[in-house]
């Protein structure tokens, strides 16, 4: 009885006349798609369009079609629909993906639009005249006390500031654990951190050895299944992230099949090798608020008091929650909304758990301005900011800083396509088979990061200068400079963004 | 007859209002009181008499003085503080100016001379194209900002007090030229961000600039023998105009801002 | 030249505050260092000096010490659309203070101020029972009354609400303001003067700059482009922005500095005129960590955009740019008299021999001090200097 019922979504089609027969194509592709009888004979199935076959075949022979199999059409079942259930008809299995909710929503950033200068105020020059983007992470005192010294005024008692950290622009790398991604990932990541001024985040896989000499630019994520996490690994960081969920998967722990977890990985998980490492939905010693409170001080204590920041994913309550969390004593708030991405996680919870960081950063910002205490922690949003746009828009909106995951992991080569819980990720990426991993340079990695955050920070320097702001925290919270296009009134209410025309 | 005050200003007619005094082609005007239009106004219509010196009596505020006048052999002496805008758009006249300038002067001029025996504001020889402003004083914020040179015209300005932020800025041709020595400002002979964006052109700062003074397109050096005598030649005038004597301007060592190169923004962008 | 539009029926004050109306224009502030009381016609001249940086669509004065009859008592200049807004406002007035003394303030028509508004003063002093009752200190009191009216009673708004000083402005070229409200009539030792060139129509009186709250005056040429977030940060101290017009969180941010942070005034200018952060990394310490810390403590205050403003207070006035200079502002000494305008010229008309004439620094405070009254600012305690260093031309 035939029972596999999915068919290929891809084709692969190569040009005879161009092929050289070097047979690159089948070193390349790490999902096995290619066999050689005197040319490529691909396994279409097998193909999930990463293009790296396509990118590094030296005649440009190859390009991959959707597959043109014709389905009877249907929008309320669409053809992933149908398959997803032939799988689990097939393997009664919880369906597991990688990357972000790729469902159809709206996305509520293409319906904002930016303000820009004109006449009654002048735009600023970008190119000439100094633009600041320099942004502190971390909590304030709501004033400045001064005395009077010999010279002039002086700061009394440090005001509290110590436990700020610094970002020459507002980016951060977003945390993806050292097992979802490649250790030269990384290496990558810690590297262009260091040079742009900026952090990156071991997620909650522990931090290799080879990171130490870049920790001053590192944050580390203490998650509930505690891997790596010891004394040491705490003060090694210039902050701890307590990651209590990510805007991927909602309610549910981090996922590392065995697949993944060689050697290394185990060793700095401290786990054994090849099982898998399935994070504890919540952490066990957090069932409420007050325990939260409690770890991040007990944190606080083993560190010296370095800053503690709270990573949640963006749902329902968020609003509340984040004013908890920020009561509770953490430095930052980091919301994932839902369209961030993630090494592996169940698709049902990917796609149907959360709401959007558009929304998530806007009610928590007003929420905590309402109490009066937006000013004891900093935001960080993620879960996709996709472009410098949607960066000064998430800033407007009341973020101090974004994270990017997807869209470094796009700069380091990722094409999207959610294959990283199989482990065998072409580019080098989410996988750790040697031969794989090696093709990652850290070095070519932590260039191609770097270019990306500079670009990013010259393109949201222009829109500075447009906005006739020279610095970014006179962008920061502005929904002023906001409109939105197309949105529902009520939902424009909750952005507290105007539309277009008032 | 009389005319309507509004505002204090009297916007009537020449005739009632301003005391014309003509001796040959020089023509004397009492500004007190009367409104930019009609001062302005007063100067064509004397022009087109034939005069060709204007004296502007107790000038104050007036705006706009000298803009869009035309021909080489015009002369205005403004006594007072003229309002903004000062030989905007100007072409080829002289404009001589008994007091401080505000902001705005030789906006886009085209051609002519602008002294200003006293100091002037911000934003200073915008755009200017041709011809020359010599300020005795200090200047304020953006002077000579986007200059511009062409078929080889050279605009030159020069200032012999200290001069603030953005000095230069943008400058895509022409001599600008800040000498420190007539200044009532405490602090540096210059702010920062000179030349900051400056693609063409020359700056000359008498004195040294520490580097964080310089904008990241410019480089600053030391002026060489032939570049300081070539300076010489063109501060005689100045010199002469205000009664400074050239050895004693050239007894410091100058420092010269050019740009490091004519596309400074090229590697920023990637097409498309 | 026509001096005013035609205006269609004028909608109610709360409709027009939620659109931002553009400041604009020329300013001037004028104080007798010595405490001599000067009459107003200086500042109306030197308004009419810059007659053509408005457009006759809003102008205003500050005046200080000009009403020693009652120097004590708080004096609330309230405008209001109609009796009914009237009757409302004034009862929560009397529920918060003890009203010494309530009039018309004394007006004269004047061609072209067309359907001015009811303008009353009302001076009062705390009712100290209530005060016990809600808790609060009495300036807090005014600002909570000021704040409630402005936001809660249609049609009505106030103008000022300090001691021995008051606000006068409309919609109307200055000169024809100062007409209106009789202004020759009066004498301080400080004078703030504004003109509007508002790029909404109508301008409606609310508008009109200075913008003050309790002893605060505040007169600004430029754009605040960071408003949006500075009003936003200021709602959290509980300020309500109801103006429509940048100015209004210039002199809300002072009151929270001065007053309520008790920052010394060179440091809150500090900090609202932050320097950059170049400036910054190059300067030792602990100059330095000063001023990072203000600037990460009070960026969403930083004002950002073209400013020139004026504040004044009983006690002195402080003159201050942005800190790219982006708009005029230019000063002069003459005798005890300082005065800053945004143009030299119109300085030149009220003052015939100037000592001094300066352009002050961009971002540097310039501080003007009466003496014989005592410095409103708590935390300048021992603060002796009165002008920033002077630099002249």
């Amino acid at each position: 009885m035939v029972t596999r019922f999915v068919q290929p979504e891809f084709r692969v089609k190569i040009d005879a006349d161009r092929c050289h027969k070097c047979g690159r194509c089948v070193q390349q592709c790490g999902w096995g798609v290619y066999t050689f009888a005197e040319h490529p004979i691909p396994d279409h199935g097998a193909c999930r369009a990463c293009h790296r076959c396509v990118t590094y075949c030296p005649a440009q022979a190859i390009t991959i079609e959707k597959s043109p199999l014709a389905f009877r059409e249907n929008p309320h079942w669409p053809t992933s629909v149908r398959k997803d259930v032939w799988r689990q008809a097939e393997t009664a299995g919880v369906l597991l993906t990688g990357m972000g909710n790729d469902q159809p929503y709206l996305n509520i950033f293409d319906h904002l639009v930016l303000d820009a200068c004109q006449v009654t105020n002048p735009s600023i020059d970008p190119l000439r005249e100094p633009m600041e983007l320099r942004t502190y992470l971390g909590g304030r005192p709501d004033r400045v006390e001064v005395s009077t010294g010999a010279e002039g005024f002086v700061l009394k008692g440090g005001a509290g500031l110590d436990t700020n950290v610094r970002l020459d622009t507002p980016i951060v790398f977003a945390p993806m654990s050292y097992g979802s991604v490649s250790l030269n990932v990384h290496r990558s990541l810690a590297r262009a951190a260091r040079r742009c001024g900026i952090l990156m985040n071991t997620g909650e896989g522990g931090m290799h050895a080879d990171l130490y000499p870049y920790q001053d630019n590192v944050i580390v994520q203490v998650a509930s299944g505690r891997f790596g996490v010891d004394p040491e690994y705490l003060n090694r960081g210039v902050a701890v992230e307590i990651k209590v969920g990510q805007g991927a998967k909602p309610g549910i722990g981090g996922h590392l099949p065995g697949e993944k977890a060689d050697r290394e990985i185990a060793t700095t998980r401290m786990i054994p090798q090849g099982s898998d490492a399935i994070s504890p939905a919540p952490h066990h010693d957090i069932y409420s608020i007050e325990d939260l409170r409690q770890l991040i001080y007990s944190i606080k204590e083993t560190t010296g008091y370095k800053p503690v920041g709270v990573k949640i994913a963006a749902v329902h309550n968020v609003a509340a929650i984040a004013s908890g969390i920020v009561r509770a004593g953490a430095d930052y708030v980091y919301l994932d909304g839902f369209r961030g991405g993630t090494g592996a996680a169940p698709q049902v919870i990917r796609d149907h758990v959360g709401i959007p960081i558009e929304v998530a950063v806007a009610v928590v910002d007003q929420r905590l301005r309402d109490e009066g205490i937006r000013h004891w922690a900093s935001i960080i949003a993620a879960g996709s900011v996709r472009s410098s746009a949607d960066l000064a828009k998430v800033i407007a909106l009341g973020a101090d800083a974004a994270a990017i995951g997807s869209a470094a992991l796009l700069a380091l080569g990722c094409h999207l396509c959610q294959g990283c819980h199989t482990g065998s990720c072409s580019w080098g990426i989410a996988t750790h088979k040697p031969e794989l991993v090696r093709r990652l340079d850290p070095e070519w990695g932590a260039e191609r990061l770097t270019n990306l955050v500079t670009a990013w920070s010259n393109e949201l320097k222009e829109i500075l200068g447009a906005l006739g702001v020279n610095a970014i925290e006179s962008l920061r919270g502005s929904r002023e400079r906001l409109r939105t296009l197309g949105l529902d009134a009520q939902t424009s209410e909750i952005l507290g963004v105007k539309p277009a025309g008032l | 007859m009389t005319t309507a005050l509004v505002g204090g200003l009297d916007t009537g007619s020449i005739g009632a209002a301003a005391l014309l005094d003509q001796v040959g082609d020089v023509t004397t005007i009492d500004c007190r009181g009367l409104h930019y239009r009609a001062l302005n106004e007063a100067i064509r219509s004397a022009v087109v008499e034939g005069a060709r010196t204007v004296h502007l009596l107790n000038v104050n505020g007036q705006r706009y003085i000298g803009t869009g006048l035309r021909g080489g052999d015009l002369r205005l002496e403004v006594y007072g503080t003229p309002g903004q805008a000062v030989a905007m758009f100007m072409d080829g006249p002289t404009v001589e100016i008994h007091g401080n300038a505000q902001d705005g002067v030789g906006n886009t001029m085209n051609a002519g001379e602008v002294v200003v025996r006293g100091s002037a504001g911000d934003v200073l020889g915008y755009g200017m194209r041709r011809g020359r402003i010599f300020v005795e004083g200090d200047v304020g914020y953006r002077a000579g900002i986007h200059m511009k040179a062409h078929d080889g015209c050279r605009p030159l300005i020069v200032c012999g007090g200290k001069a603030r932020d953005y000095f230069g800025e943008y400058m895509a041709g022409g001599l600008l030229v800040l000498l420190g020595m007539n200044s009532g400002l405490d602090g540096p002979v210059v702010g920062s961000h000179v030349g900051t964006g400056m693609h063409g052109g020359e700056i000359f700062v008498r004195g040294e600039l520490e580097a964080w003074q310089c904008g990241d397109e410019v480089r600053p050096m030391l002026a060489t023998e032939p570049e300081t005598e070539a300076l010489g030649v063109v501060l005689g005038d100045y010199c002469d105009v205000f009664g400074l004597d050239l050895a004693e301007v050239l007894s410091l060592p100058f420092t010269r801002i050019g740009p490091a190169g004519c596309r400074p923004y090229a590697g920023l962008y990637t097409y498309v | 030249m026509t001096l005013h539009p035609l205006r269609g029926k004028r909608p109610a004050y709360r409709e027009e505050a939620p659109y931002k109306i553009h400041g604009g224009c020329g300013l001037m502030g004028i104080c007798d260092e010595s405490g001599a009381l000067m009459g107003a016609e200086v500042a109306i001249r030197a308004m009419a000096a810059q007659h053509d940086r408005g457009n006759g669509l809003g102008g205003g004065f500050a005046g200080y010490g000009i009403y020693p009859e009652l120097p004590d008592h708080t004096c609330l200049h309230v405008m209001y659309h109609d009796e009914q807004a009237r009757a409302e406002a004034e009862g929560m007035i009397g529920s918060a203070f003890c009203v010494e003394h309530a009039e018309p303030i004394p007006t004269r028509p004047v061609e072209g101020i067309i359907d001015p508004p009811l303008v009353w003063r009302y001076f009062v002093t705390p009712d100290e029972r209530r005060l016990v009752e809600v808790g609060v200190p009495a300036d807090d009191m005014v600002v909570r009354i000021v704040m409630g009216i402005n936001s809660g009673v249609d049609g009505a708004f106030v103008a000022s609400s300090g001691k021995n000083m008051g606000a006068f402005k409309g919609v109307g070229y200055p000169e024809e303001i100062a007409d209106f409200f009789r202004l020759e009539e009066y004498q301080g030792h400080t004078w703030l003067g504004h003109h509007r060139f508002p790029t909404n129509t109508p301008g409606w009186w609310g508008g009109a700059h200075p913008f003050a709250l309790l002893d605060w005056s505040v007169v600004h040429n430029g754009e605040l482009s960071s408003y949006g977030i500075n009003r936003r940060y200021l709602e959290q101290f509980g300020y309500r922005c109801t103006l429509g017009t940048d100015t209004e969180v210039a002199a809300y941010l002072f009151d929270l500095l001065l007053r309520r942070h008790e920052l010394p005034l060179k440091v809150a200018c500090g900090a609202l005129a932050s320097p950059l952060w170049s400036d910054i990394d190059r300067r030792s310490e602990p100059e330095r960590e000063l001023a990072q810390a203000l600037r990460v403590v009070y960026g969403s205050a930083m004002l950002n955009g073209p400013f020139a403003l004026v504040l004044g207070f009983n006690g002195g006035m402080v003159a201050l740019n942005d800190r790219i200079k982006l708009r005029p502002l230019v000063a002069a000494r003459q005798g005890s008299l300082l005065m800053v305008a945004s143009e030299e010229s119109v300085l030149r008309e009220v003052l015939d021999a100037p000592d001094l004439v300066w352009s002050p620094k961009a971002g540097e405070p310039l501080i003007a001090r009466v003496a014989g009254l005592p410095w409103p600012i708590t935390g300048d305690r021992d603060e002796g200097s009165t002008t920033a260093e002077v630099t002249a031309w």
